[in-house]
């Protein structure tokens, strides 16, 4: 029931924004032109989604008037209980889907709004997946390659060598030439992390990437993401549930709502990088685990018993 | 800092055998499993049962029916009684013509049923226009077919291979669709992401994502289109296996006739090895990923 006013207003506002989009020039945003003066890239700015499933008619409300600014060059890690809609915000901003209200920003551009409810897919967001997504029947020289090969950046041959040097530059030198499925998770996951950079993204989108990975696998692709994060410092924009690898990897720690999705509270992270593993065993570190734990708890509580169906 | 875990140099590795030393290595590897002795075991007592009841014991209802001696004698003859052996011209007219009909028939189903396929998986227009006649005319049984192809085709040839590219065409057709109603939509979503077009898609996820069902529909593709390509033969024919086995029964001579079933057997198993060493052939990714696997 609530729901279904919901999408009713939700629907009408964006109706009444779509009509006036077509009449007046769109606004433009204070924040959105002061990014344009720094050299950094990579901003993204989300404002007031709402997406709201339709599935049989069944109004499933996911993401509800959230909104969250991510700096430039910022490792934002959104953390919330399962179900609550972070990947549904994730596919928004990769272009997966539409969002039902609000606007999405990445520095000045509009990526989805009122007047583009859908984003377009494009090489400057890359997603890394939860389950992997390299493709198998390419080795991981020839799906790191394929990135620019169909963006025609560069030839066949000269991506080719240059993917091969990116994942030697990333400890994968000599497992170039085998298939995905030949070569442990931890392996494939970091080859797909290297098949997004050799885009030089703005923004690195990682849903759960490390979910299914034992502690031990986990902490080696922490490390390796934290170089190649000082490395690029590309925006990186993360899920999870686990808390430690939250602080541990992030600048920023988006705490979200359950299902609808809306920010809870952020927390930011002042330890200084390159951070390494003992950090986690510092007096910082457990301040922070508990800051974020306390808003976390609560909302796993609720989402626990709304009984949300955990899905990927 | 992190390269240092990457699976650097991990000790000493002993190199794999290649080449001869492979073979020879597999070779031992199977000898020494009790498969290949349970295989001849089997394969023994089949034959050998089948002599006692034609041969040995002569049964009723059995002794019209050649045993393997008989037929060994016959199809290594070279002046067989019956017409047919391994030293008559004749038998390999009946094997070539029917190899060169499942050929063209094979590769008219699978250069049309492979693209149809594709693009009705790909896209659901496509599939809207032509999967409900699909699905209509696969159940009609290819001998039901006869009758209008020859009245479709004329001459011999045509409505035999006709048939048989039917049924295959169909097979292939739903294998290649399910194929790529199969691939996980992630994949279409980082091919997105990484900015493909329309085309990259098709040629880089459809076409590759789909091949694993694809094959498995080639194999059974290649059966059917050998069933109806003798039930073709059998019932409108000149020459060909399917033929050789219904002339012989009428002719009353039993030998051929058995000839010409095993024969088929063999050349059908053959043509099924081929298709799955071009599969494997054109799927190395996967071959390799069972074999880590242990399969
Ligand atoms: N395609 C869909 N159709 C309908 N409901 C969906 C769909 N995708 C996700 N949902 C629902 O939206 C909610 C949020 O899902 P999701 O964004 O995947 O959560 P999270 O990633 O935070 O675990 C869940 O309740 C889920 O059941
Ligand atoms: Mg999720």
């Amino acid at each position: 029931m609530h729901c279904k006013v919901a999408e009713f207003t939700a629907h009408a506002g964006y109706q009444q924004v779509k009509t006036l989009m077509n009449m007046t020039p769109p606004l433009r945003d204070e924040r959105a032109t002061m990014n344009t003066s720094t050299t950094q890239r990579g901003a993204l700015s989300i404002r007031n989604v709402t997406k709201i499933y339709d599935p049989e008619g069944v109004n499933v409300m996911a993401v509800d008037n959230c909104s969250m600014e991510i700096a430039a060059g910022e490792v934002c890690m959104i953390v919330g209980p399962s179900g609550c809609g972070k990947t549904t915000l994730l596919n928004a901003i990769a272009g997966f889907h539409s969002i039902t209200h609000g606007e999405i920003f990445l520095d000045d551009a509009l990526l989805c709004g009122p007047s583009k409810p859908k984003a377009e897919q494009a090489a400057e967001r890359m997603v890394v997946f939860q389950h992997g997504a390299l493709f198998p029947w390419k080795t991981l020289a020839e799906n790191v390659a394929y990135g620019p090969t169909v963006q025609k950046t560069l030839r066949k041959k000269q991506a080719l060598e240059k993917a091969r040097d990116m994942l030697s530059e990333s400890g994968l030198g000599n497992v170039v030439d085998k298939y995905p499925g030949e070569v442990s998770s931890g392996m494939a996951r970091r080859a797909e992390i290297v098949r997004a950079l050799i885009n030089d993204p703005k923004v690195l989108l990682l849903d759960e990437p490390y979910r299914a990975m034992d502690a031990l696998t986990k902490s080696i692709m922490h490390e390796s993401l934290l170089e190649t994060y000082d490395r690029t410092k590309v925006t990186i924009f993360f899920i999870t549930h686990d808390l430690e690898e939250a602080i541990f990897l992030g600048d920023k720690v988006h705490v979200v709502t359950t299902r609808p999705c809306q920010l809870k509270k952020t927390v930011s992270v002042d330890i200084p990088r390159p951070r390494s593993y003992e950090t986690q065993s510092s007096e910082q570190f457990r301040l922070l685990m508990d800051e974020v734990n306390e808003a976390v708890h609560e909302e796993a509580i609720k989402a626990f018993q709304a009984g949300e169906r955990e899905m990927a | 800092m992190a390269t240092q875990y990457a699976g650097g140099t991990t000790g000493h590795r002993i190199e794999a055998p290649t080449g001869l030393a492979l073979l020879i290595y597999r070779l031992k590897e199977a000898l020494s499993t009790p498969k290949p002795y349970l295989m001849g075991f089997g394969v023994f007592l089949w034959l050998f049962t089948y002599w006692l009841l034609c041969e040995g014991l002569k049964l009723d209802r059995f002794d019209k029916i050649p045993g393997p001696v008989a037929i060994a004698k016959e199809w290594f003859s070279y002046e067989p009684f019956q017409g047919i052996s391994f030293f008559t011209a004749e038998y390999y007219d009946h094997i070539l013509a029917s190899c060169r009909r499942i050929a063209i028939a094979f590769a008219i189903a699978t250069g049309v049923g492979v693209p149809l396929g594709l693009f009705m998986g790909w896209s659901d227009k496509i599939r809207q226009y032509i999967f409900p006649i699909l699905e209509t005319l696969r159940p009609i049984p290819p001998l039901a077919w006869v009758p209008l192809a020859i009245l479709m085709f004329p001459g011999f040839e045509a409505p035999v291979i006709f048939l048989a590219t039917l049924a295959s065409l169909f097979v292939t057709t739903l294998n290649t669709m399910l194929g790529v109603q199969s691939i996980d939509e992630e994949y279409f979503r980082a091919a997105g992401c990484l900015g493909s077009s329309k085309w990259d898609i098709f040629k880089n996820v459809v076409v590759p994502g789909a091949l694993p069902y694809i094959f498995t529909g080639l194999q059974i593709s290649i059966g059917v289109a050998w069933f109806s390509l003798v039930a073709a033969e059998m019932v409108s024919g000149d020459l060909g296996l399917g033929y050789l086995i219904v002339d012989a029964y009428m002719n009353n001579v039993t030998v051929p006739m058995v000839i010409g079933m095993i024969t088929l057997g063999f050349v059908g198993w053959f043509t099924s090895v081929i298709v799955r060493v071009i599969g494997n052939r054109l799927m190395q990714w996967q071959v390799k990923e069972l074999a880590l696997q242990g399969r």
